[in-house]
């Protein structure tokens, strides 16, 4: 009987404490729509990123940057 | 017992997915006095087709829509048409700088609690109701897509309000 309680009990905190995960509604949007989320908010910011991802990661085109990964462009 | 904790885990379900009945096509809008809006509603709705819009200042589409909506409320408002602008911010100065740059004529409405909007259970934003003269939702809008969305509040408030 207390085992079956105790199941009751936990499966209810585990539907309650995990159904409120992703519940974002529509209106509620304000903070995800600020300008401060954006990934480009800041272009110098973002372009020195780029070229240090560039330079240093030798990564070749991965933001639309053709060339090697020598640092050299 | 079994089924009791079923049963129960079941309604716990339901509680923790929020479930409930969204405001449809066909059914009586939520009385608006109940909701503790902030901002004057209009004395008497008997008899007006009333369009309840839902927006807030960080929606793109809500900033596009007021103009048209403006419009709407000038061309149609001496024959009956009242549209009611529900803002849903959380804070009260962003609405009231939005509204500073989209100085409109209709009424504008604060849920600061965002009670009715969640009764109404919105999908997008904007979203608007479209009321006939007797208090029933005859057509909802998802977002608004320009003059598109123009041309259909058009026709839907020129059929209603010839009823």
């Amino acid at each position: 009987m207390k085992t079956k309680l105790f199941q009751v009990a936990f499966g209810m905190a585990l539907i309650l404490t995990t159904a409120g995960c992703a519940n974002v509604k529509p209106w509620q949007r304000g903070t995800l729509a600020d300008y401060t989320m954006r990934a480009d908010r800041d272009p110098i910011g973002e372009a020195q990123m780029e070229h240090i991802w560039f330079s240093r990661e030798m990564a070749s085109g991965g933001k639309g940057v053709g060339g090697g990964g020598c640092g050299c462009n | 017992m079994r089924i009791k904790s079923l049963s129960l885990l079941f309604v716990t379900l339901l509680l923790a997915m929020q479930i409930h009945a969204a405001v449809k096509v066909g059914s009586a809008f939520p009385d608006l006095k109940t909701f503790s809006l902030e901002g004057k509603l209009p004395e008497n709705l008997e008899g007006k087709v009333v369009i309840v819009d839902f927006w807030a200042s960080w929606c793109g589409p809500c900033g596009e829509s007021f103009p048209a909506m403006d419009a709407l409320q000038k061309k149609y408002g001496a024959q009956g048409l009242v549209i009611i602008a529900v803002n849903v911010d959380e804070k009260k100065s962003d609405m009231e700088d939005f509204l500073k740059d989209h100085a409109v004529s209709f009424t504008v409405v604060r849920d600061a609690k965002q009670k009715l909007v969640d009764k109404a259970g919105i999908g997008t934003m904007p979203s608007s109701f479209v009321l006939g003269t007797d208090g029933k939702v005859v057509f909802t809008h998802n977002g608004f897509h320009g003059g598109t969305t123009v041309k259909e509040y058009e026709k839907q408030i020129e059929s209603l309000l010839k009823k």
